[in-house]
């Protein structure tokens, strides 16, 4: 099969202060290429240790993952030329500018900042930052165009999957609508998968083709969601998450 | 490793060195209040020297500690505190997710330390001289420039091994970095030559390239000696520097997959 993910059977516990947290316990799921495939749950319900374990950035206690058939461990740098990753803080030099921080995020990924100059200008352009800004210290924008900005920082290594850690967590609906049709805008443009978590079941209904739903570290429901809703007859994906929880996501979210 | 990928790291030292430029650029406020630090010290350190008495001589050595010693710490803390911070500014998981190799992280690091920090002692050395009417005539410049080089070189090992302390420890690994670095300065005979410590504390002077930087440096500033008559200091500080490096190298590495496992790379612990 044609798979951009395969996750098997992955564990990862952390120790906190002489505690142990079981983070993920034992996740297994597929993405096809070319999918938004949604990942669903509530605060501390693991999402953001599975997207690290994707980028490199953890490594796992057992279990496998590999992408577009190449292990993470093992093929560590094939795997980093072929993702990138927008999280839900901005994660930029917020003194430097958006050119400053970009000519960086391309830099590191070997391109140089003659050749990419002209793509930068374009990208950010094209996700709506006023030409003016350019050269102001990103600590002066708000939540939302650093958004952009990172949206911008991910495509532009042109990255065949992209890992969307919460994009919209925290952002006004306004900037919230932008980001999320620009991620279709840039999809459609850049013929990437993606996978994208939320705790917005709106949005993954609006923006995924295959969701699966998440909680204390396990994969507790998975499908599209007109079939889930059909297979817990539900009215909304909120009340699918509320039939297969037991409670609604805002109230499920777990220790942080 | 195929000529576009080497290509390809160049480019990512590059942009490495750049962004650090970036920042100076950016955060120049910080540096003017550590760069009026760095002078006033020097300049303290300058008239120490002269109520010493013994003229151009003493202030003369006084001086050549506090610019060596402000240049080594220069290389040192880039090195060992981009680690930190990156976790401070959030963009950590970026750089680390980015398939640069390590060495060109940090060799691009080294390289903007050092030309950083040769500009802002050149800088300093100007604005200090005058004061003290410092005369160089018995400089031997070309030896005193090989002294630099190869103290950089062993000094960026010792930079690498202490950048990965806020690797493996977000919360103490910093406070430890300057332990260490306060350590050196003690030892190393900065402002006074290494004979005056107690036998043991002398021992360990040796173990410190700064050590041996200094004592080559004020031989050929205040002697005019040549590259041939500091050999016996230019060689164990050449040696310190092939083995720290990539010591330093291999102990980052090792501390990355450290700190993968457990997940400190983020930014709050
Ligand atoms: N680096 C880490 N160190 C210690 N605990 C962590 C770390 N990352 C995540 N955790 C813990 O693991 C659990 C899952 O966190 P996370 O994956 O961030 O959840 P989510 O992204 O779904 O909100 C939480 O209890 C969190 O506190
Ligand atoms: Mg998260």
């Amino acid at each position: 099969m044609n798979y951009a993910v395969k996750v098997h059977d992955i564990k990862k516990n952390f120790k906190k202060s002489g505690k142990i947290i079981k983070a993920l316990k034992g996740v297994s799921f597929e993405i096809e290429r070319g999918e938004i495939y949604g990942l669903l749950g509530p605060n501390g319900s693991g999402k953001s240790t599975l997207i690290r374990l994707m980028s490199t950035l953890l490594y796992p206690d057992c279990g496998k993952i590999e992408i577009f058939d190449h292990d993470v461990l093992k093929e560590e740098k094939i795997v980093k030329r072929m993702i990138n990753r927008v999280s839900v803080e901005a994660s930029f030099f917020m003194k430097l500018s958006a050119i400053e921080n970009l000519r960086y995020a391309c830099g590191i990924y070997g391109f140089p900042f003659g050749k990419s100059k002209e793509r930068i200008l374009r990208m950010l352009e094209q996700v709506g930052i006023p030409k003016s800004r350019f050269n102001d210290p990103l600590e002066n924008f708000s939540r939302g165009m650093q958004q952009k900005v990172a949206i911008s920082r991910a495509f532009l290594t042109s990255p065949i999957l992209m890992l969307l850690d919460e994009p919209t967590t925290g952002l006004d609906p306004k900037a919230k609508r932008e980001v999320q049709s620009m991620v279709k805008d840039v999809v459609r443009e850049h013929d990437a998968t993606i996978l994208l978590t939320t705790h917005d079941m709106e949005e993954a209904e609006k923006l995924c083709d295959r969701i699966s739903i998440i909680h204390h570290g396990k994969i507790v429901a998975e499908g599209i969601p007109v079939k889930l809703k059909e297979e817990y007859s539900a009215k909304t994906l909120e009340d699918v998450f509320l039939e297969v929880i037991g409670v609604k996501i805002e109230e499920a979210d777990e220790n942080e | 490793m195929s000529e576009g990928n080497a290509l390809k790291e160049f480019y990512a030292g590059l942009a490495v060195m750049i962004r650090n430029f970036d920042l100076v650029k950016r955060y120049w406020k910080w540096e003017v209040v550590f760069f009026a630090y760095t002078i006033a010290n020097t300049v303290t350190m300058g008239f120490v020297g002269k109520s010493m008495g013994g003229g151009n001589r003493t202030i003369l050595y006084m001086i050549i500690g506090a610019t060596m010693w402000s240049y080594l710490s220069v290389l040192f803390e880039v090195l060992a505190e981009t680690v930190a911070w990156e976790r401070w500014e959030g963009t950590i998981e970026y750089t680390f997710m980015s398939p640069m190799k390590r060495i060109t992280h940090l060799v691009g690091t080294c390289s903007f330390a050092i030309v950083y920090g040769m500009l802002r002692t050149f800088l300093m050395f100007i604005i200090v001289a005058p004061l003290f009417g410092i005369n160089l005539a018995s400089m031997n410049m070309l030896a005193t420039l090989v002294v630099l080089i190869v103290a950089s070189i062993s000094f960026t090992g010792f930079g690498m091994m202490g950048a990965v302390l806020p690797l493996i420890s977000p919360e103490k690994g910093v406070q430890v970095v300057h332990i260490f670095q306060a350590f050196i300065l003690m030892v190393s005979g900065v402002y006074y030559s290494v004979s005056v410590m107690p036998k043991w504390m002398e021992t360990l002077s040796y173990f410190s390239p700064a050590t041996y930087a200094l004592e080559a440096m004020r031989e050929t500033v205040l002697n005019g000696e040549g590259v041939g008559a500091i050999m016996d200091k230019l060689v164990p500080m050449a040696l310190m520097g092939v083995i720290l490096l990539p010591l330093g190298l291999l102990i980052f590495k090792w501390g990355e997959i450290f700190s993968k496992r457990r997940g400190f790379l983020k930014r709050n612990g």
